[in-house]
């Protein structure tokens, strides 16, 4: 069974070959999550905080008042007629429009971020100026930590991501290939075991997820100082059972598919869902509360979070139980779904 | 016998593709399943391949059932499929070696890439071959196992002649070393070059069965007559020229008259003559032996390659 002749290894071998001859795939399993790495992370460097724009309502009152707060840290204040203000209040070139008078009017909209912030500052300003005293006193520290900047936490979900994308593409697409090529069937009529082929898409994958682990990570830590704070082995079985069950995943998309497109439009619709959801770009958590169950169920969600407990937490496999069980879960109904319903020829 | 297979049948939905076919191969023998297009002939060797299940009917192959022996089957048998596309960047010597790792006993890689004239070839890409190369390289993945019997699925469609005689140099050695094979195809020079037997199928049956030399002579004549007029010009009625001597059958399609006859050296003067005496002029006029061809158009009125 083992060595040169074991049809397990050369059907291994087999696909393994054929996925590093294949220039696109390296490209896309390689190159792609590096760049996108590379361009997020300097897209969403490290840097203080925008200064926010708001205008002040030309008027009585309206120089004194744009003195005052220009001295305002963080603000970015301009003297403006009130049609120009409240078309650039619309527009979302300033995030404030404030009316002098008594009282003072605040005119924004609360459900921006942006805004919320502007008329904090703006107000605390204002009350500073007429008077008012802080009767607590204050000491701020300053920090900024590894493993809280958006590169840390972007790189476990790319990882997570790209997981999800070779799993499913190296999987699915290569069984419909081989079923359109009629080359299942040509393998049918040989004595091969069909566990060995399917196991051999299983090893292939574990190879090649291999590598790809350590050439993502190894660029993360090595150019933007990602903190590796859990141990290489729980590590890897995190990765192991992830890429398994999207190896699962991709064979039940493909277990009945006749054609390439067939396969390719399925393959989107599982994921691009995750993709959204899964909390890859931005944390999952933005989501409302009713949809969270549902999100936490996604076997993308469950590998991208305990990517992040591993490699920012340093969690070990104790503390990953859940996300575990999702995979697991999702990894046996796909393998056995797919089995059952597969089509060989 | 090697393989027998009795009473099959297989629907595809409402269309029967194959309608109560009988056949038995001894060992040895090198069969032919020949038709057109479309006759049935794919699907019964897939029957026999145990690549589709019948409807009805038996198989045995090796003294073996499908249901109960395939692993054993399987073993012993060697496959060519019609259109199949190997993986386009393995190469030669890594497709077969992959195969000869199924099979628990077989020849050498090497050996095989030889028989197919492949060797120079062992580390070219599959993407990189000729469609006479894939061809035999698809029967190296077939002959490694060193089968007992080996399936040809249409093996030289759409090749050029070249490849065509290397093929069945390919063939002709297999059966010399006393395998036995069994081949569809639908060129009748094939079916008489290679094959010790021919089953002439149509409409999923079995409707000539002998050797190529047997089923030719059953036709009654051995020679054919085959002549085109000027487009527009009426050929004289069959009655007329069946009344000449040595004529036994005569048939007309897309503007031409073939007429089968026993004796060249008479008929042909006398079909010469009576077009003259006629003043009908001729476009064309061929003479050949009788082939399959002639049977199949003899049996069934259709040409094999427009049936």
């Amino acid at each position: 069974m083992i060595g040169e002749r074991s049809p397990l290894f050369q059907l291994t071998l087999a696909r393994f070959r054929e996925f590093v001859r294949q220039p696109e795939t390296v490209f896309w399993v390689f190159a792609f999550p590096l760049l996108l790495a590379i361009a997020l992370g300097i897209a969403f460097r490290n840097r203080p905080p925008d200064r926010v724009r708001i205008a002040i309502e030309a008027g009585a009152g309206a120089d004194s008042l744009a003195a005052l707060l220009s001295e305002a840290r963080g603000l970015r204040v301009e003297v403006l007629d009130s049609s120009t203000a409240a078309r650039r209040l619309r527009t979302g070139r300033v995030a404030l429009v404030v009316v002098p008078g008594d009282p003072v009017v605040y005119r924004y909209d609360s459900t921006r971020t942006e805004s919320h912030v502007a008329r904090l500052v703006t107000d605390d300003e204002v009350q500073r100026a007429y008077g008012r005293r802080d009767v607590r006193a204050v000491r701020e520290v300053k920090i900024t930590e590894k493993g809280a900047r958006y590169i840390d936490f972007l790189l476990p979900g790319l990882l997570g991501m790209n997981l999800m994308g070779t799993g499913l593409w190296g999987v699915g697409f290569a069984v419909v290939s081989m079923r359109v090529r009629r080359l299942l069937k040509r393998l049918l009529a040989s004595p091969m075991r069909r566990s060995h082929l399917l196991l051999s898409f299983a090893f292939a994958r574990l190879v090649t997820v291999m590598l790809e682990m350590a050439v993502l990570v190894g660029f993360g830590i090595l150019v933007f100082g990602v903190p590796f704070r859990g141990s290489v082995l729980t590590f890897a079985v995190v990765v192991l059972t992830g890429s398994l069950t999207f190896a699962g995943l991709g064979l039940l998309v493909a277990s009945r598919a006749q054609t390439e497109e067939g396969v390719s439009g399925l393959m989107n619709v599982v994921m691009l869902p995750m993709y959204v959801l899964s909390g890859s770009f931005f944390s999952a958590a933005n989501f409302p509360d009713v949809m969270q169950p549902f999100i936490k169920a996604l076997p993308l969600t469950a590998l991208n979070d305990a990517l992040r407990a591993v490699m920012l937490d340093g969690a070990g496999l104790a503390a990953l139980a859940l996300p575990f069980a999702v995979l697991v879960a999702w990894m046996l109904v796909s393998f056995g779904v797919a089995l059952r319903i597969f089509r060989w020829l | 016998m090697i393989i027998a297979c009795h009473g099959l049948v297989k629907r595809y939905k409402d269309v029967v593709a194959v309608a109560g076919l009988d056949l038995e191969v001894s060992g040895g023998e090198c069969f032919g399943l020949l038709g057109p297009n479309g006759a049935g002939k794919t699907t019964t060797v897939e029957m026999l391949e145990g690549l589709l299940t019948p409807d009805a009917g038996t198989i045995e192959i090796l003294g073996m059932h499908w249901a109960t022996h395939e692993h054993a089957i399987r073993e012993r048998i060697g496959v060519q499929l019609q259109e199949t596309k190997l993986a386009e960047k393995l190469t030669v010597a890594e497709i077969v070696t992959l195969f000869r790792s199924f099979y628990r006993e077989g020849h050498e890689v090497e050996a095989v890439l030889d028989v197919v004239q492949l060797g120079e070839k062992r580390t070219a890409w599959v993407s990189k071959l000729s469609g006479g190369q894939r061809q035999r390289l698809a029967v190296a993945c077939a002959l490694v196992a060193d089968p007992d019997i080996l399936f040809l699925d249409e093996p030289t469609t759409g090749l050029d002649p070249q490849s065509r005689r290397q093929l069945w140099d390919v063939v002709a050695e297999f059966r010399a070393r006393g395998g036995t094979i069994v081949l569809t195809t639908h060129y009748m020079d094939e079916a008489e070059r290679l094959c010790d037997r021919v089953a002439v199928v149509d409409h999923g049956k079995v409707i000539a069965l002998g050797t190529p030399k047997a089923l030719i002579a059953s036709i009654g004549a051995e020679h054919v007559i085959e002549f085109a007029l000027a487009e527009g010009v009426v050929p004289p009625e069959e009655e007329a020229l069946l009344a000449l001597p040595g004529v036994r059958e005569v048939r007309t399609h897309a503007g031409r008259t073939s007429l089968t006859v026993r004796e060249m050296h008479s008929s042909l003067p006398a079909v010469i003559d009576e077009l003259e005496r006629r003043g009908l002029g001729m476009t064309e006029l061929v003479t050949h032996q009788a082939t399959l061809e002639d049977l199949f158009l003899h049996l069934t009125g259709r040409h094999l390659r427009d049936a």
